[in-house]
Order: C-alpha cells, then sequence, then structure tokens
C-alpha cells in the first residue's frame, strides 16, 4: 500500500517545489503587474482605488515613453545584429583543426563570467570623455574625440561594444555547437564540386544551424529588451540615461517610474506593455528568420 | 558529457584510391595562419578589458590622466585593495561574503530541485508529464524581471527587503536547470536499475538519492557552476531590492563606481579586479566543463 502510493505521488510531489516556487515568485508577479497597471499604487503595496487605462492612454501619449521604446529597439539591432554575425565567423574559425583548442575557446568565452556590472564600470572608463581609452585611440589616429554620453549614435555605439563583448564568445561557442553536428562530407563533397569557402559557409552551414540560430535571436531578444545595467553604470547610476534620455532603456525607464519618482501604476503599465512587445517582437523575428533562411536554402 | 561532443578525428584509414579525396577534407580543415590570427585578435580583446583594469588596480590615481595611458603593472596593488577593503561605504568584504552565501545557496537549491524534477520528467510515468514540461519550457521564456514591481512588494510585505532571502528565495528554482537536468537523465540513468532497485524495494526518493543524483553528477556539476556565475553577476533585482547595508559584491562594486567615479579611480578598478577573481578562480579550474556545459545545453535546446 504504502510503495502504491509511494509510485503514485512521488513524481507529483518531485516536480511541486518548481511549479509552486516559480508560481509565487515567477508568475504571480507578472499577473499582479497587469494588476497594478490599472491601480494607483504604492510602493509598500497599498491599492489606492482604480485609475482604469489610464496609466496605459498616459503613456502613448507620452514622448518620453517612445524616445524609451526607440532606444530600446534600436540599442537592440545595433547590439545583436553585428555580435551574431561576429559570433558566426569566430564559430566558423573555432570549428576547423585547432592546437590549443581548450585554451581558446575559454579566452573566447572568458568575457561571459564578468559580471555586467562590471562591464558598465570598466567600459564607462574606457569611454571617458576625458582620458578614456577610445578616445585616446580615436585621437592618436588622428580623429576628433567624441562625449560619449552626449549623442544617441555614440552612447549606443559604446553600449553596444559593452553588450557584444560579453556575449560575442558566448553565442560563438553555441553556433560551434551546432557546426560541429554538420556531416562533414557535405563540405568535401561541396568542395570537390568546387564550391568557396564563403558559398560553403552560406549554402551549407548558415541553413543547417538555422534552428541555433533561431535559438541565439529568441534568447538575444529576450535579453536585449531588459537591457538595463551597462547603460545605468555607463552614465554613473543614473537612470535618466542622458540629459535628454538618449541611452535611456525600457527598463531603466520603468526602474525611473517606480522607485525613483514612485508612480508604481505607471511603471507597472510600461512593464506590460514591455512584456507584449517581446513575445510580439520574439514571434516576428522568429517568423521572418525562418522565412529568410528558408529562402536562402532553396 | 564533453566527451560526446569531441570531433571524431578527420583524417580516417582511407583506401589509395580516396586519397584525393583525403587531402582534399584535409586541407578543408586546415587552419590557416589568418584563422589563428583572428581567433588571437578575438582572445586579445576578450582578456584586455579584464587585464586593464588589473593593471589599473597596481597604479595610483595619477595613471589615469596618463597619455599615452599605462599598459604595465604599477607598485600599489597592497594599498589599493586595503583602501578597497576599509571603504566603510562599499562594505567590500561583506559584499563578498554575502555573494558566497547567496550564490552558494542559491546553486544547492537549484541543483537538488533540478535533478529531483528532472528526473521526474524523465524516468516516471505520470498524468500530465508533457503538459507540465511544457509549462517549464515556456517559464525559461518568461522575462520575470518584468514581475519585479509586485515582487518587491511581496518583499515589503514579508519584511525582506535589504536581507539576503529577498535576493535568493526567489530564485530557487529555475526552468532552465529541470530541462537540462531532464534531457541529460533521459539518456543517462537506465531504466533497468530503476526496476530493478524497485524490486529490492527501494522508495522513488532513494532510488533518486543512490541510484539517480550519482549518475546525473556531471551534468549536475555543470548546471552549479553555470547558475553559481549567474547568480554571483546578478545585479538589477538586488540593486532594487537591497541598500549599502546588505550589498551583494555588485551592489559594492555600484556603490564604489559611483560614488568614486569622479575622485578616486584606481579604487573602482580595484574593486571591479577584487570581484572578478572569484569567478576567474572557477573558471580557470573548470573552463572545460563550463564550455562543454554551455554547448551540450544549446545542442539539446
Amino acid at each position: 500500500m504504502r510503495s502504491r502510493l509511494d509510485l503514485k505521488l512521488s513524481p507529483y510531489v518531485f516536480v511541486a517545489p518548481f511549479f509552486l516556487l516559480f508560481a509565487v515568485f515567477g508568475a504571480f508577479p507578472l499577473i499582479w503587474t497587469g494588476y497594478i497597471s490599472l491601480h494607483k499604487y504604492n510602493l509598500s503595496g497599498t491599492d489606492l482605488g482604480s485609475v482604469g487605462l489610464n496609466n496605459y492612454r498616459r503613456l502613448l501619449g507620452d514622448e518620453h515613453f517612445w524616445i524609451v521604446i526607440g532606444n530600446t529597439f534600436g540599442l537592440f539591432f545595433v547590439a545583436t545584429v553585428p555580435q551574431l554575425l561576429l559570433a558566426l565567423m569566430i564559430a566558423s574559425w573555432l570549428n576547423k583543426r585547432l592546437r590549443f583548442r581548450t585554451s581558446l575557446r575559454m579566452g573566447i568565452l572568458v568575457p561571459n563570467i564578468t559580471s555586467v556590472a562590471t562591464v558598465g564600470i570598466v567600459f564607462g572608463f574606457i569611454f571617458a570623455d576625458r582620458y578614456g581609452l577610445a578616445n585616446w585611440l580615436l585621437h592618436s589616429i588622428g580623429f576628433d574625440v567624441v562625449n560619449w554620453r552626449d549623442h544617441r549614435w555614440s552612447s549606443w555605439t559604446a553600449i553596444a561594444f559593452m553588450v557584444d563583448w560579453r556575449w560575442t564568445g558566448y553565442n560563438a561557442l553555441i553556433y560551434l555547437a551546432a557546426m560541429q553536428a554538420i556531416p562533414r562530407d557535405l563540405y568535401e563533397s561541396a568542395a570537390i564540386d568546387g564550391a568557396s569557402a564563403v558559398r560553403r559557409f552560406w549554402k551549407i552551414t548558415v541553413p543547417l544551424i538555422q534552428p541555433t540560430i533561431l535559438f541565439t535571436v529568441i534568447i538575444s531578444t529576450i535579453g536585449g529588451m531588459q537591457l538595463f545595467t551597462e547603460p545605468l553604470l555607463f552614465n554613473y547610476g543614473r537612470s535618466q540615461g542622458g540629459s535628454l534620455n538618449e541611452f535611456q532603456t525600457a527598463a531603466m525607464f520603468i526602474y525611473e517610474q517606480t522607485f525613483v519618482n514612485f508612480d508604481v501604476g505607471r511603471g507597472a503599465a510600461t512593464s506590460w506593455l514591455l512584456f507584449l512587445l517581446i513575445i510580439v517582437f520574439a514571434l516576428i523575428n522568429f517568423a521572418l528568420l525562418r522565412r529568410s533562411l528558408r529562402g536562402n536554402t532553396s | 558529457m564533453t566527451a560526446t561532443l569531441e570531433r571524431r578525428p578527420v583524417a580516417r584509414k582511407v583506401e589509395p584510391k580516396h586519397r584525393k579525396l583525403r587531402s582534399a577534407s584535409a586541407t578543408l580543415w586546415q587552419a590557416s595562419p589568418l584563422t589563428y590570427l583572428g581567433l588571437i585578435i578575438a582572445i586579445v580583446l576578450s582578456i584586455f578589458p579584464i587585464l586593464w583594469s588589473f593593471i589599473m588596480a597596481t597604479r595610483d590615481n595619477s595613471s589615469v590622466y596618463q597619455i599615452p595611458p599605462p599598459f604595465t603593472p604599477g607598485t600599489h596593488l597592497g594599498t589599493n585593495v586595503s583602501r578597497v577593503l576599509n571603504n566603510t561605504d562599499a562594505s567590500f568584504l561583506y559584499g563578498l561574503a554575502n555573494s558566497a552565501v547567496v550564490a552558494s545557496v542559491v546553486t544547492l537549491s537549484v541543483v537538488f530541485f533540478s535533478t529531483l524534477a528532472g528526473f521526474a520528467f524523465a524516468k516516471l510515468k505520470f498524468k500530465g508529464r508533457n503538459a507540465l514540461l511544457l509549462i517549464i519550457i515556456l517559464t525559461m521564456m518568461v522575462p520575470t524581471q518584468l514581475g519585479i514591481i509586485p515582487l518587491y512588494m511581496i518583499m515589503v510585505k514579508l519584511g525582506w527587503t535589504d536581507t539576503l532571502q529577498a535576493v535568493i528565495v526567489p530564485f530557487l528554482v529555475k526552468g532552465f536547470g529541470v530541462f537540462m537536468m531532464r534531457q541529460y537523465a533521459a539518456s543517462a540513468v537506465s531504466d533497468e536499475l530503476i526496476e530493478a532497485a524497485r524490486v529490492d524495494g527501494c522508495s522513488t526518493f532513494r532510488i533518486y538519492w543512490s541510484i539517480v543524483l550519482p549518475a546525473l553528477r556531471p551534468a549536475a556539476a555543470v548546471l552549479g557552476l553555470l547558475t553559481f556565475m549567474e547568480t554571483w553577476n546578478d545585479f538589477l533585482w538586488p540593486y532594487v531590492v537591497l541598500t549599502g547595508d546588505t550589498p551583494t559584491v555588485q551592489i559594492s562594486l555600484q556603490i564604489l563606481a559611483t560614488a568614486y567615479y569622479k575622485t578616486d579611480y584606481v579604487q573602482v578598478f580595484t574593486g571591479t579586479a577584487l570581484a572578478i577573481v572569484p569567478l576567474l578562480v572557477v573558471f580557470i579550474a573548470f573552463g572545460r566543463q563550463i564550455i562543454g556545459g554551455i554547448m551540450e545545453g544549446s545542442v539539446k535546446a
């Protein structure tokens, strides 16, 4: 009798902790965010009454909100596109027969173990206006120095550098794993048929690792839409992201609204809109990329 | 588990008539000097910012204004380190200790619950198994960071703001971990062994403890390493819920960086360098396993 009960119940007992904890600290807060966005709230969790869709109406009519959304998507593009292309290139190098294979892979991955806070701080120094390494380099090859935090293009460049520095190697290893699963004979017969290395890369490698590319795009989307720490520390810990919000991301905006201005309902409404945007955007990416990669194979 | 990923030797025993084919395949995978050059540039760029913060940690503040910037170590490491450690705003040592506690507890818990649930999903039959597994995969895609406002309110209600529980308890389980252990358990644990143990009258938990857990050890170690690093490096949530009174090391760093950026550069650099050291040690000791885990995980996902 005891063993029958054990057989029947054990699986549920084993998986229950995950679902319980996720429900309390993952799912419930996300749903409650939707509720808060329709109410006036204070930070200690007191409901001060319903405001209907006012928070959303106010947001959608607010230029600041759209600047922030533009920044989030813009930064995502300027960071992710070069990052994934670079990762593909590095992966195809790592996929050759190499000496010191483990050391090379570790060298490529080492940025990923540094914390986002460290990245924000160290690159904040590299992109300092005076005495920064980047400006010293620009100056010594004859260019004008740049006040990195003063323009949209320059702050985006600096932040894209931070994100790409930390994540390119990680993505390269993921691509490498996928490339190793491709049967080598395919390349050999293509080479005998006279296909160049570049052609082999675009016609064999890229189509065959398509699921992995989709995977990295989705992961980068979810991460990129929540970008927070790098731009925050790039700006010495201030959440407004430049004097005209040139590089304030949606996550920084949510933080600012909620924990600096104490406009909790507005912060929650932004969270929900961002949540929806992430889902829609991830799906669009998925569909587009799938189609273009399909087109590539045929 | 990394062994399965190692490439099979390209040059196989070939018949003489295939010699042309063989030489074609050998040159195809030959790394040219340009390949090495490209990789070396990538690695130098990868290592440089870390190395540079270590170099700056050994210099004094006048080096910051030097042109060209200094790329060799100086002699001030000792005084810089003691300045960081004695900085009462940043409470750096306390932050390090807190991070060690938080990351260890979270890691142990994630590994325990993930192996337990992964075993159930891979080897036990129960109603709703596939639906529940699908939910777990979906949770991996959910940006839980967006639930941060109510999460903060929960912490206020529990009286947990500015305590370590606040950065531990919400992270005790991880969908990715369950999925990873499920994939590994499916192939690493033999059904016969489980059946035999059942016949001998073992309870399901006993089977988990003495058969499944030992078999899952390599994958569990990788999950543990990845979880430890992720927790150690986490920023946004600790930044929201903790203050300088109970910092994790990342919060100590943030305090250091925002308060001393204008006046004491090298102290900030010394802090970042010190905060990297523990992870660098882990990485150098277990780099091969971490790389294997990342690559294996992506193939299975």
